[in-house]
């Protein structure tokens, strides 16, 4: 293809964005709102997920040092045969005089009475990778020489395995679900946007047009919608975020949740918004008026 | 050039017989008219020309192209030898008259230069000079027509087919037209010019071929409309 015929037929894709405005218009509104709405709801999973995984974090592991190492340099000297334990992410050593003051602090007069430091035992106080895994990790703990016990929930590890799992499924089925509506929705816009030039392209066949020459302002077109509804889309769903978890930090939701910064996942959101308009505006064109080329 | 040996259409979807044994040739540089009743096949005749249908059984060659065998692919380049009028002149509402005749011209890879050259020659040829900036709802049916024309020329196709190009046209109008086919066909195009206008085939005085019942009914040099009899 010759430059100048290049630079015609993309002049021409422009060029047909304003000669048909409402329908450009349309498409491009489709593609934002089906984007936000899919991308809002990856969002809330997003920050679902976070929240389990604070919750997790939260979930402590401790493992009583045995009364034979009293002595705290002694206790301490477990430390790296912990951490070498398998699906350990971290380890805190806390004397009994520690703990001691902590219990201390947290406890009424009574609950005090006739206690003193040697009442507690050290102890190490352990983070761990993956909590489904900490029935598995608790044994191998118990198994290292001087651990005496060790202090697990599992009970509330399993919830949170649970809660993750079942908003993760539904949060997959509920974007999938978007994802087939939404190119549903916009490979239908742009059907009908086509649908009115089907004549305009059976005179182009007619005067010897190549499927090519005519389906490259189609791509351009497509291009320049697709970017336009993804870019804007992104912009209003930052807007839209902002404003969400702005008014949530200031309620008491945000008492107990911290939100995923946009800024964190704005380039993620960026790609995906630009790749998915770019993606439906030109196979979208393009397979719109592919029926209309078998003249 | 058209040269069609017994050439046979069957509409599938429909299984209505539009063709049954054609043989027609039409040689470089004539003027043909193509007439008959409504639904005896005419408008097949022009759609297997220009490759809108393919033949049932037969052979058809149209400017050197086997219009049997010829691929999907290759269609653009028989059009291109082919300038294709319709009845309701089918512009492109959104483009001037200069742009709906350049277009053509961009289709097959001309040079901007050429392009502004030739469109103002083939509009002044047409009777339309001054009004290449007016978009066809801004003319008369005659005007778009004659934009039609000049858009079916500017490529200089071995062949003009047009498809009852004065259906929408008064009598005065439809005889001009006729009349810049005629000079058209004098600078060496062949015409084939499907109509039901008895009095301007009649006035011409050129080849007529007569379709009856998806057959050649007749054909005559310096024929007239109809001077077949329908048995």
């Amino acid at each position: 293809m010759r430059l100048s015929r290049g630079g015609y037929l993309i002049r021409e894709g422009f060029r047909s964005i304003g000669t048909h405005g409402f329908m450009s218009f349309a498409s491009v509104t489709i593609i934002m709102a089906c984007l936000i709405i899919m991308g809002s709801v990856s969002l809330l999973s997003v920050n679902i997920d976070r929240l389990i995984g604070d919750l997790e974090d939260q979930n402590e592991v401790v493992a009583f040092i045995d009364d034979k190492y009293a002595d705290e340099e002694q206790a301490r000297s477990f430390q790296s045969a912990i951490e070498a334990v398998p699906n350990v992410s971290s380890v805190q050593f806390v004397s009994r005089t520690e703990a001691f003051e902590n219990f201390m602090e947290n406890y009424t007069d009574w609950m005090r009475e006739g206690l003193d430091e040697t009442t507690l035992r050290h102890r190490y106080v352990i983070h761990l990778t993956d909590i489904a895994l900490m029935a598995q990790t608790k044994e191998d703990l118990k198994a290292v020489e001087g651990v005496a016990d060790v202090r697990v929930h599992l009970e509330y590890a399993d919830a949170c395995i649970t809660i993750r799992n079942v908003v993760s499924a539904i949060s997959l089925v509920l974007i999938v679900m978007l994802v087939f509506v939404s190119f549903f929705i916009m490979s239908n816009t742009i059907k009908l946007a086509t649908f009115g030039r089907r004549e305009e392209i059976a005179i182009m066949k007619m005067v010897g047009a190549t499927n090519g020459f005519i389906r490259l302002p189609f791509v351009v077109e497509g291009l320049i919608l697709g970017s336009m509804g993804g870019s804007l889309a992104f912009l209003a769903e930052w807007v839209f975020y902002e404003m969400v978890t702005g008014r949530l930090v200031g309620s008491i939701a945000g008492e107990f949740f911290t939100f995923v910064p946009f800024k964190e996942v704005a380039p993620v959101v960026f790609i995906l918004y630009m790749g998915t308009g770019i993606l439906v505006g030109a196979f979208g064109g393009v397979n719109a008026i592919r029926n209309y080329l078998k003249v | 050039m058209v040269r069609m040996n017994d050439v046979t259409m069957v509409y599938e979807s429909s299984g209505t017989v539009a063709l049954d044994g054609v043989d027609l040739t039409i040689n470089e540089g004539e003027f043909v008219f193509l007439v008959g009743p409504s639904g005896s096949g005419k408008t097949t005749i022009m759609k297997l020309i220009t490759g809108e249908v393919h033949a049932t059984s037969g052979s058809i060659i149209v400017n050197d192209f086997d219009m049997v065998k010829i691929k999907r692919r290759k269609l653009p380049k028989v059009r291109r030898t082919l300038g294709v009028i319709f009845q309701d002149y089918r512009l492109i509402e959104n483009m001037t008259v200069y742009d709906n005749v350049a277009f053509a011209m961009r289709v097959v890879g001309a040079s901007s230069r050429d392009i502004g050259k030739r469109v103002r020659y083939v509009l002044e040829l047409v009777g339309l000079e001054g009004r290449e900036k007016r978009y066809p709802k801004e003319l008369s049916g005659g005007e778009q027509q004659r934009v039609a024309i000049a858009r079916a020329l500017v490529n200089s196709p071995r062949m003009i087919v047009a498809d009852e190009p004065t259906g929408n046209l008064d009598p005065v109008r439809s005889l001009e037209l006729m009349l810049l086919f005629e000079k058209i066909n004098q600078m060496g195009t062949t015409i084939l010019v499907v109509t039901h206008e008895k009095e301007l085939v009649n006035a011409l005085s050129k080849r007529v071929v007569t379709i009856d019942s998806g057959r050649v009914a007749d054909d005559q040099d310096g024929g007239l409309y109809f001077n077949y009899e329908v048995e």
